[in-house]
C-alpha cells in the first residue's frame, strides 16, 4: 500500500481494503494490488472479495510468480459459500456478481488455517 | 395418439441427429491434487477405448500438463454420449518443492516438478475459463471438503453455469465419509465411488449420461 509506513522487522502487516478502494479497479490492478502486498510478507484482507472470475486470475498469476525458496504461493480464506441459491440467475445475466464476502490472504508459508467453517475462520499468522 | 406418438418420436430422432453431429462436449476432470482424477480419467478412457490417458501416482501433481482423449463414447441405458475427457492438474494455491523432498526426490528433479506444477495448474485455470463445456469434480472422501480450492473452484464453475457433477473418490478406504462431501455441496449431485476398484463406476456413467448427454 503506497501510503502505509514501513513496519517494525518484528511485526506482521495487516492490511485491510475496503470495498470503496476495490472498486474502482480493474481485474489485474486488484491482483496486483493484492500479490505485491503479500509478496511482502503482509496478510491482506479483503472487505468484499473477488469475484470467481478475479479468484480464477488470481490463482493463475499465483502459480507464474511462485520460485523456489523466495515465494510458494497464497494462502486464501474466505466463508464456504452456502450454495449457489444466494444469486438469481437474473444477477448473473445482468453481471451483478455477489462477491461481498470477506477474504482473507496471506503468503503461504506465513498462515495457517486452524478451522473454518460458515461463520468462522481462525487462521495462525507467523513472521517469516 | 398414434399421430403423436409419431410426431414425437420424429422430433426426438431429429433432435438425436442435431445434437450427434456436434462436436464432442470437453468434459474436465478437476479437483484438488491427489483425488484421483487420472485414475478416474484412465478408468473412463480404458473402459470405452481401451487406451489410457496418462500415469498414475500418490506423489501430489503427477499430471502437470491438462491432457485431452477424444471421442469417448459411452452408452447407457439407450442413451449415447460422446465426450472430450479432458484430465487436469490438481489445482492448488501453492507449491513447494520441499514437498516432493519427502518422496525421495533430489532438490533438483524437485524445482523442476514444481515449477512444472504451477504451470500445470495455470493451464487447468485457462481451461476452465475458456476451453470446457462440462466439469467432474472429482474429491478424496476421505478428506475435508471444506477447503478454500475446493470453495472457489466450486464458486467459478456455478458463475460460468457450467454443468458439474461431484464425485466422491476412494469409497473403498475405511475412513470414507460420503455425506460430509454431499452437505458440502448440497447444490450439486454426489456420486460416490472408487474409481481406483470399480466400484460405482455403472451409476457413473448413468450420470455421466444424464448431465452431458
Amino acid at each position: 500500500m503506497p501510503e502505509a509506513t514501513q513496519p517494525d522487522s518484528d511485526g506482521v502487516q495487516i492490511d485491510l481494503i475496503s470495498g470503496a478502494r476495490m472498486e474502482g479497479l480493474t481485474s489485474m490492478e486488484k491482483i496486483r494490488l493484492i500479490l505485491d502486498g503479500v509478496r511482502d510478507g503482509n496478510i491482506v484482507i479483503l472487505e468484499e472479495g473477488l469475484s470467481p472470475d478475479e479468484e480464477s486470475k488470481l490463482i493463475e498469476v499465483t502459480m507464474t510468480e511462485i520460485s523456489p525458496d523466495e515465494f510458494n504461493g497464497i494462502e486464501i480464506e474466505t466463508y464456504p459459500k452456502s450454495g449457489a441459491s444466494d444469486q438469481s440467475f437474473l444477477d448473473r445475466l445482468m453481471g451483478r456478481e455477489s462477491a461481498q464476502k470477506l477474504t482473507v490472504i496471506g503468503p503461504a508459508n506465513q498462515i495457517e488455517t486452524l478451522h473454518k467453517d460458515e461463520t468462522l475462520i481462525s487462521a495462525l499468522v507467523s513472521r517469516r | 395418439m398414434g399421430l403423436l406418438t409419431d410426431l414425437r418420436d420424429s422430433i426426438s430422432r431429429a433432435v438425436d441427429r442435431m445434437f450427434s453431429a456436434e462436436e464432442p462436449k470437453r468434459i474436465g476432470i478437476y479437483g484438488p491434487p491427489n483425488a484421483g482424477k487420472t485414475t478416474l480419467a484412465n478408468r473412463i478412457t480404458r473402459d470405452w477405448t481401451g487406451d489410457a490417458v496418462g500415469p498414475e501416482s500418490h506423489i501430489p501433481h503427477e499430471t502437470r500438463r491438462a491432457r485431452r482423449k477424444e471421442d469417448v463414447t459411452i452408452e447407457r441405458n439407450g442413451r449415447t454420449v460422446t465426450i472430450d475427457v479432458v484430465d487436469t492438474p490438481g489445482v492448488t494455491t501453492k507449491v513447494d518443492y520441499k514437498e516432493f523432498l519427502d518422496h525421495d526426490m533430489e532438490k533438483e528433479d524437485a524445482v523442476r516438478r514444481s515449477r512444472e506444477a504451477t504451470e500445470g495448474v495455470a493451464e487447468a485455470m485457462h481451461w476452465l475459463r475458456e476451453d470446457v463445456d462440462g466439469v467432474i469434480y472429482v474429491l478424496d472422501s476421505t478428506e475435508d471438503p471444506f477447503t478454500q480450492v475446493n470453495t472457489m473452484l466450486i464458486g467459478i464453475i456455478e458463475s460460468r453455469d457450467l454443468p458439474v457433477l461431484i464425485f466422491a473418490n476412494k469409497i473403498d478406504l475405511d475412513d470414507a465419509n460420503i455425506q460430509r462431501i454431499s452437505n458440502a455441496f448440497p447444490q450439486h449431485e454426489t456420486v460416490p465411488l472408487s474409481a481406483l476398484e470399480g466400484d460405482n463406476m455403472d451409476e457413473v456413467y448413468e450420470k455421466i449420461a444424464e448431465y452431458f448427454g
